[in-house]
């Protein structure tokens, strides 16, 4: 199912590439994505975490919008006797969607998309963008993929504030393999304030199957225009567990010295703190949350070497009563984008 | 249950459409001239500062593509970061210029 999905994208990208107009600024369909290697080396044991996530973006018309975002990833470590790297290839599809931005106000979504509770699992997973990159321990509470519709839209209610929200419903499943969706309806809403460059949100989220439960969450971001800084945060509370996370980064741009290499350096931080809900441990560890309540720091290096490419380097220290350990980090993560039609109109191109 | 919650979904994007649905409905934002902006250089500058204000909300500034691409990569911006329409509008003119 998944491959005939990719397929049936690749055909439109493909048919919406050979209807272009002479327009030069149509869109054109684009495969662009990430590509990331790192070693986390936890307690003491290495994971060499190998990925690639392609996106692929097939604009129809004046108003539609057909994107998917795939993951394949090699986890390997050696074994415990000793021996050489070995571990799962694993793929999945975290959205394939297809929008109609019917007007200024709404958007309609049909399809696999990622569940918009909080701000990270939509806006800040790929591994170009976020700042530190292990995952936060809260992301599995309540971002189970979606598959079902979605009402979404962003507009000015002030000229100093924007208004944000998305409404959505997933039923079990659509037939998209390999990763499990869930019954559940939902919604988030959010402000942005141009001005100090703050935003503000909360999510819902009532699942509908099982024990239908209830969780919600709040989330924030701020850039201050005066400062290369970068501050977010997210609170989530579910029966799955409760947590939050903050987290900042600050690009020395402002250094006065070794200015060129210091215009690429960005020093990172989270902080961030779990506490166990009422599904047990066993479970909490399969959806991938801590088995115990646990606080943790992290603080890391970034350089960007060149627009979408960066290494990082970072450290963490986990406290739990299941255990404290370190948790180090080293990689490189790459930004790709290649257009899937012609970039130029023909005038411009002769 | 599950009935209410479609119903409700489906007459809130019913009435939208209805209701909200002004003359930049079926246009694309990549398509259509900003009204408010009395030239490009006044567009530039304010497609630069929502620029910075929305796409430095999530990661950093990426270069500058061709209007094609860019074209595309804001539809996409539009619906994944909510970003609005008249943002998409002068920041698409700023990256392309």
């Amino acid at each position: 199912m998944s491959g005939a999905l990719i397929l049936l994208a690749f055909v439109l990208a493909a048919h919406s590439a050979i209807g272009q107009t002479s327009e030069p600024d149509k869109p054109v369909p684009i495969l662009s994505g990430s590509i990331g290697t790192f070693s986390f080396i936890t307690g003491g044991q290495n994971l060499i975490d190998t990925q690639i996530n392609p996106v692929l973006l097939v604009p129809l018309g004046d108003n539609w919008l057909v994107e998917s975002r795939a993951e394949f990833e090699g986890q390997f470590q050696r074994p415990q006797g000793g021996g050489p790297y070995q571990g799962p290839v694993t793929k999945h599809i975290d959205y394939a969607q297809l929008d109609y931005i019917a007007n200024p106000y709404v958007t309609i979504t049909l399809g696999r998309f990622l569940t918009p509770f909080g701000i990270f699992n939509e806006r800040l997973y790929p591994v170009w963008i976020r700042f530190l990159q292990p995952d936060p321990l809260i992301l599995p509470i309540n971002t189970a993929p979606s598959d079902g519709a979605m009402f979404r839209g962003g507009f000015s209610v002030s000229p100093n504030a924007n208004m944000n929200y998305a409404l959505y419903a997933s039923t079990t499943s659509i037939g998209i393999g390999s990763v499990d969706s869930e019954r559940h309806v939902g919604g988030r809403v959010g402000f942005f304030f141009p001005g100090p460059r703050l935003e503000v949100g909360g999510s819902w989220q009532r699942t509908l199957q099982d024990d239908r439960k209830n969780a919600f969450g709040f989330h924030m971001g701020w850039q201050p225009s005066k400062l290369p800084l970068s501050v977010r945060s997210e609170f989530a509370h579910s029966f799955e567990g409760s947590g939050y996370w903050v987290e900042s980064a600050y690009r020395m741009s402002q250094v006065h010295f070794w200015r060129k290499a210091m215009r690429r350096t960005e020093l990172v931080g989270r902080a961030q703190q779990f506490f166990v809900g009422a599904i047990g441990a066993d479970a909490e560890a399969a959806l991938g949350l801590p088995s115990a309540n646990a606080r943790e720091a992290d603080f890391g290096v970034n350089y960007f070497f060149r627009d979408g490419m960066k290494g990082i380097v970072s450290y963490g220290r986990q406290f739990s009563s299941a255990g404290n350990f370190n948790q180090w980090s080293f990689g490189l993560a790459y930004r790709f984008l290649i257009p899937l039609g012609r970039v130029a109109a023909p005038q411009e191109s002769q | 249950m599950r009935r209410l919650t479609f119903t409700v979904l489906f007459a809130f994007a019913f009435a939208s459409a209805v209701f909200a649905g002004g003359p930049s409905a079926n246009k694309d934002a990549s398509v259509t001239p900003v009204a408010h902006a009395t030239d490009a250089e006044t567009m530039r500058i304010e497609g630069e500062k929502r620029f910075h204000a929305n796409c430095g909300r999530c990661h950093a500034a990426p270069q500058k593509f061709p209007p094609r691409i860019m074209a595309t990569v804001l539809r996409h911006m539009r619906v994944r970061a909510l970003v609005t329409a008249e943002d998409q509008r002068y920041i698409l003119f700023y990256m392309t210029q």
